[in-house]
């Protein structure tokens, strides 16, 4: 190798790496992912029960959020939200922008159900809102599902960017400990390997899941 | 409602005991430019079995999905037992009813579909009990029991865990039938049920339909090409052709010496 790999400062490196991948990484993508998926849900039926003008205003709201930079939103909600702590501001940002983007998944998984489905739900006179949790929504999700995974990792991938408000996760922790040990190589090497164990897995498991899912 | 309520439906709307179970007055459907129906008349008793049939593109299915509110009513009044369905005359005036109006007049009625339309996501016994629990206000205990009743009677009594998608066409829509009489409907729908299936599993379908005409007075709207079956359960059929009724006969009459030239037609291009 062209690169001094010092096996010593690899192993100085990584439970340090480790602690900051599951306190902030794992943390902050799954708080996200359960907030993001919440709200993505409740953006798609809106977009679909709410009138049409009050519906459009919230579509051009979310493209807003979905077409701007999540480092820049980070940053409006922390001087916005000066009190709130970088932890629950960062939770805000992560759930918040990828909500947009799921509940363009989940719009898709909506669309994917039969109209025969909400006919048979109105001819068994079944109100509206149980026609969407016993019916629409749980059909919607196995379609949606796999999507909403792949939404979960690209968020995992972000979580670097939150750095900008003081979050350190793995990432930033690495090139903190790389710079004052001059060992970046080992650091950023042991960062993406510490990813990569967390990711694929994750990626394998969610095919596993569609497939299962599939009626 | 207007003194020369064509209903016979007491003024205030309410259902009455002598009303007919139908009324079709004056009905209009559009879709955009198309005129589906234009001013239809009909009336069908209580317990009465009417067979609708025509070519196809005649406007049967628009009739059952107009009963079942699937479509927005262009013109004119539909009444079950007396009850405005989506529409009522107010002062002159033709005015949509609220929402949970319709749905009180609603739930007297069941629809069958050409494609089943069980829901995937439950099994069997949770397809069946959704609504009479949800709608009806049901026990869970006393909603399964009936359920399973319902199954013993369609043939599938060992079929309440499985799953929609394990069950054979013939099967899924004996499942729809029992969901349908689950909710204890006045009024029930049959849109070409058997013509989505296989024809070895016609027979069972409509076996279990026969059984349902004889034990229940349940009046029934029933489009189909099974004409046999038309002949066995109704009392009166209509032939529509472009909207209108052009000939209303009992089966027999209709089946062996229909009047129009065109049921002739019609009949002979399907018997
Ligand atoms: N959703 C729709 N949009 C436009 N036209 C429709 C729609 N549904 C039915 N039609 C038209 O209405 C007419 C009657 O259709 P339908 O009631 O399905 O006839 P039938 O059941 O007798 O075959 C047909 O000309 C059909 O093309
Ligand atoms: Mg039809």
């Amino acid at each position: 190798m062209g690169i001094n790999w010092d096996w010593q400062d690899a192993a100085g490196v990584f439970p340090l790496l480790l602690e900051a991948f599951v306190t902030k990484t794992l943390v902050l993508t799954v708080v996200g992912s359960l907030i993001a998926a919440a709200l993505g849900l409740v953006w798609a039926v809106a977009l679909r029960e709410l009138p049409t003008p009050v519906s459009k205003v919230l579509a051009w709201v979310l493209d807003v959020i979905r077409m701007t930079p999540l480092p820049l939103q980070a940053f409006f909600l922390y001087y916005v939200f000066v009190q709130l702590d970088v932890m629950t501001i960062a939770f805000i940002v992560l759930g918040v922008h990828y909500s947009t983007y799921m509940a363009e998944s989940y719009r898709a998984g909506i669309e994917s159900i039969r109209k025969g489905q909400w006919e048979a739900a109105t001819a068994l006179s079944l109100p509206k809102s149980r026609t969407w949790r016993a019916v629409i929504v749980p059909q919607a999700l196995r379609a949606t599902l796999p999507s909403l995974g792949n939404w979960a990792i690209a968020m995992f991938k972000d979580t670097p960017f939150l750095i900008v408000i003081g979050v350190a996760e793995m990432v930033t922790s690495a090139r903190e400990y790389g710079g004052e040990n001059f060992t970046y190589v080992e650091a950023f090497t042991i960062a993406g390997l510490i990813f990569l164990a967390a990711s694929y897995p994750t990626a394998v498991l969610m095919r596993r899941l569609e497939k299962r899912l599939a009626y | 409602m207007p003194t020369d309520n064509p209903t016979g439906g007491p003024a205030d709307g309410s259902t009455s005991g002598d009303a007919p179970r139908i009324v079709f007055q004056d009905v209009v459907k559009k879709f955009g430019d198309t005129v589906v129906l234009n001013g239809l008349n009909f009336t069908v008793a209580k317990g009465e079995r009417v067979t609708l049939i025509g070519p196809s593109g005649s406007g049967k299915t628009t009739i059952l999905r107009l009963l079942m509110t699937l479509e927005h009513l262009t013109g004119g009044y539909i009444y079950v037992d007396g009850d405005p369905l989506t529409f009522e005359e107010r002062n002159g005036k033709r005015v949509e009813r609220k929402p949970k109006d319709v749905a009180r007049v609603r739930r007297r009625i069941g629809m069958v579909f050409q494609q089943f339309n069980l829901f995937p996501n439950m099994n069997v016994l949770e397809n069946i009990t959704e609504a009479p629990i949800h709608v009806l206000g049901r026990s869970k205990d006393e909603a399964e029991a009936r359920a399973r009743e319902l199954l013993e009677q369609v043939g599938l009594g060992d079929k309440a865990d499985a799953h929609p998608t394990q069950l054979s066409g013939g099967q899924q829509q004996r499942v729809a039938i029992a969901r349908a009489l689950a909710m204890d409907p006045e009024i029930l729908l049959l849109d070409e049920v058997t013509s989505a299936l296989d024809p070895e599993l016609v027979g069972e379908v409509l076996g279990v339909l026969r059984e349902v005409a004889k034990n229940t007075d349940i009046t029934m709207l029933i489009v189909t090409h099974e004409m046999q079956f038309a002949q066995e359960v109704s009392n009166r059929v209509l032939m529509f052709d472009h909207g209108r009724i052009i000939e209303e006969a009992a089966p027999d009459v209709m089946f062996s010496n229909p009047t129009e030239p065109r049921t002739r037609e019609f009949l002979q291009a399907v018997l």
